[in-house]
């Protein structure tokens, strides 16, 4: 995940500076490095070639008119960015809702990808819209498929049409029709139709898919892809196309770290739009589609605005909410929510992944590498053996209080002292935030939390003749 | 056509491979996710290849890429127990009711339905029990995975079982909380039991992002084999091999189809060779 695209054009480009003039053989390694990212990111090969020619005509347009000794390699990177979201982007659109309701929405993909608990996100989500969605259970293959559904529709409160119990038996044709019937009699507005997940290889069931459409006629079919599929994508979306066709794409388990290469081949190729993303098994964890956030992430650099959203979600949501509180009556951010919020961090993945999620991780490297884990532990501990009052005002850690810290929490006293610098300078950027100056390089409601550099210790000559005054000062 | 099999045919016509034709066969391997480590190491052996043993020597070179760990399930004298993990959709379920299903001859078989997280997912497991005929242990609902698992082993070991596969919730890898779990989930069954086997279910359609996949689940939870599954679709399921290589865990079971029979030992040779055809 550190090879992030930036800094492999860097490495490229970097004794391109000295040399002036940049070489076709130059741009040939650029383009290697481009090629062999997207590959590590699952975009299919042929869709990699295109792209790449495509990004060859620009960079060579580009090249001469950059001013010698600027960052070649930030302006190719931006080239890439660009037209990976214009191309992800590039077919964008709404689900079209029917002139006559119900407006038929259709799920169809490969086993496993999610179609089932994504119908009911869909559900929820056009329901909290003011609509009234029906639910159709036809996925009568998969052992208790109907049965999953009916439980979501019941947690949700939205009808589920579920006839047939499934597990092998019954007509999904039918099911899908007497649905469509079923909606129309009770005036439901919408229906979403859960269809059992099939090989784009295997013809028979292509044809149930195919026959399935026919009876229905939907207004979408959205195919349903999972982030991490590999090379074959666009085999199958291909089969898909050509066999029930379909009008959309959803792009399901976004919560996980896979780069999504997918999404960029089907785009590219087939050329339907990408509606919404699936973003964790919560019903709400569900969303519509944003290019540029995807571009990031095919292109390795993570996805920062998703990060922060999971911090918000990783946190206590009655945390999250007494913060804002607190931001908005203009009192301070404490010890004691960060260590709330260190807390959530922990629980959201390993700090050395997280970071790697920003942007600009691959310079950060080396720190990113040597970070300790084990950094939060101690500084909870650190913060857990100070008092509610301490925790509440740093103001009032004097000496003597610092020692009994370090002491209780099995640190030493400049570590104390390092917490409450580095929490002091969290704290001032977050005054400064709440008064509209947002810092450079942090996503809202997160402080600073990268290690401290380290720093350069000058150590100053006691002046004192005391010793005793001397040793006092050299502790600190 | 397999993706040694354009290559073969070039060899076997010009004697020795040029650039080219070496360029198309690393884009074949590729193409079936094998990722650009294992594919450059793979050309790299292929470049000297000699016509005469073409198709031999080029199974030699992937096969010994892959593991030489044992592909069996590693039975015990008492109780087997059996972890299947993966990630969400994998195919985990299905796989515990197919492995169910083949053992049954060597004794009897017991089910944990561990996954006390998804909706109907104890359900789903109970109905290939009915179907089989094979007692599943289950907890009350959004009961804590640990207990049942607990539980499970008390009960095998009581009614001297000979296999205890224990079906898990899907997880990703990088949510830590969920790795944690499993993890404890592991630990709290040692406390009465060895577990024998810890098996990762890779979906055969995954791409490069499952050797994250394995590497994080190894790390909780010491995975000693692989079951591919889905291998009845388009993908060649070249990222296990990629697994294998970069962590030496070995596939033990492929996975070809949703009815109960549709498992197979993996043997290396013969998906090797499936690869050339």
């Amino acid at each position: 995940m550190f090879d992030a695209l930036s800094a492999r054009f860097a490495k490229t480009f970097g004794g391109l500076r000295a040399k002036g003039k940049i070489s076709s053989s130059d741009i040939e390694s650029v383009l290697a490095e481009i090629r062999s990212a997207l590959v590590e990111a699952d975009v299919a090969l042929e869709v990699v070639n295109l792209f790449s020619d495509r990004i060859q005509t620009q960079v060579i347009t580009l090249l001469p008119t950059l001013q010698a000794g600027s960052n070649q390699a930030q302006a190719i990177f931006d080239v890439v960015n660009l037209e990976l979201t214009a191309i992800l982007g590039s077919e964008s659109r709404r689900i079209r809702i029917a002139k006559n309701p119900p407006t038929v929405v259709m799920l169809a993909g490969l086993q496993g990808a999610g179609k089932t608990t994504l119908a009911a996100k869909l559900a929820k989500f056009y329901k909290d819209q003011g609509n009234t969605p029906l639910l159709v259970a036809a996925d009568l293959q998969r052992p208790n498929a109907v049965t999953q559904l009916q439980v979501l529709g019941q947690q949700l409160d939205i009808p589920v049409f579920a006839p047939e119990h499934g597990n092998g038996s019954g007509n999904a044709v039918h099911v899908a029709r007497d649905g469509i019937a079923h909606a129309k009699s009770k005036m439901y507005n919408m229906v979403i139709v859960d269809t059992a997940g099939r090989l784009g290889v295997d013809d028979e069931l292509m044809d149930e898919a195919i026959a399935i459409k026919n009876e229905i006629s939907p207004n979408e079919i959205l195919f349903v892809i999972d982030a991490m599929i590999g090379q074959s994508a666009l085999t199958t979306a291909r089969a898909f196309e050509e066999g029930v066709g379909f009008d959309g794409l959803v792009l399901t388990k976004l919560d996980g770290d896979a780069r999504g290469g997918a999404a960029l081949s089907i785009t590219e190729i087939i050329k339907r739009p990408i509606m919404f993303i699936s973003t964790g098994e919560k019903i709400s964890d569900f969303d519509i589609f944003y290019p540029n956030r995807m571009a990031s992430r095919i292109l390795g650099m993570g996805d920062v605005s998703t990060l922060a959203e999971q911090a918000k979600k990783a946190m206590n949501p009655e945390t999250s909410a007494k913060l804002e509180e607190k931001f908005a009556r203009g009192e301070d951010f404490t010890l004691e929510d960060f260590l709330e919020q260190l807390e959530a961090m922990a629980k959201m993945g390993s700090m050395g992944k997280l970071l790697s999620m920003l942007p600009g991780a691959a310079s950060m490297k080396k720190q990113i590498e040597n970070f300790d884990e084990g950094e939060i532990v101690r500084t909870k501990a650190i913060v857990q053996s100070m008092t509610p009052q301490e925790r509440r005002d740093i103001k009032v850690l004097n000496g003597t209080r610092r020692s009994r810290i370090a002491l209780g929490s099995g640190r030493a006293v400049s570590e104390v002292n390092s917490l409450v610098e580095r929490f002091s300078a969290a704290q001032k950027a977050m005054k400064a935030m709440r008064s509209g100056n947002v810092p450079a390089g942090m996503s809202s409601g997160m402080p600073d939390m990268r290690p401290p550099k380290q720093p350069v210790i000058h150590k100053k000559k006691s002046k004192s003749g005391n010793p005793a005054k001397r040793a006092a000062e050299e502790r600190g | 056509m397999g993706i040694f099999s354009k290559f073969l045919s070039k060899i076997k016509a010009t004697e020795t491979p040029n650039k080219a034709d070496l360029e198309e066969f690393y884009d074949a391997l590729i193409a079936a996710d094998l990722g650009e480590n294992l594919s450059r190491a793979i050309i790299e052996q292929a470049q000297t290849v000699k016509a005469e043993s073409a198709e031999e020597s080029l199974q030699d070179v992937l096969i010994s890429q892959l593991s030489k760990k044992s592909r069996e399930l590693l039975p015990d004298s008492g109780l087997t127990v059996v972890m299947i993990v993966g990630v969400n959709g994998s195919g985990k379920t299905t796989s515990v009711a197919k492995l169910a299903n083949k053992f049954r001859d060597e004794g009897t078989v017991v089910l944990a339905a561990a996954d006390t997280f998804r909706a109907a997912a104890v359900e789903q497991l109970q109905t290939w029990g009915e179907r089989l005929g094979i007692e599943v242990i289950s907890g009350k609902g959004n009961s804590d995975p640990a207990s049942v698992v607990f539980d499970a082993i008390e009960k095998s070991l009581a009614s001297q079982a000979k296999f205890l596969f224990i079906d898990t919730a899907g997880r990703l890898h990088n949510k830590n909380d969920l790795m944690n779990e499993l993890g404890k989930v592991k630990r709290v069954a040692e406390k009465s039991s060895p577990v024998q086997e810890v098996l990762l279910v890779i979906d055969a359609t995954t791409g490069q992002n499952g050797l994250q996949q394995a590497k994080i689940f190894a790390e909780a939870v010491d995975v000693t084999g692989i079951i591919l599954t889905k291998l009845d679709g388009s993908a060649r399921g070249g990222i296990a091999l990629a697994i294998e290589n970069a962590l030496d865990i070995p596939i033990k079971f492929i996975g070809t189809g949703e009815t109960v029979e549709d498992i197979v030992e993996f043997d290396p040779i013969k998906f090797v060779t499936s690869l050339f055809s």
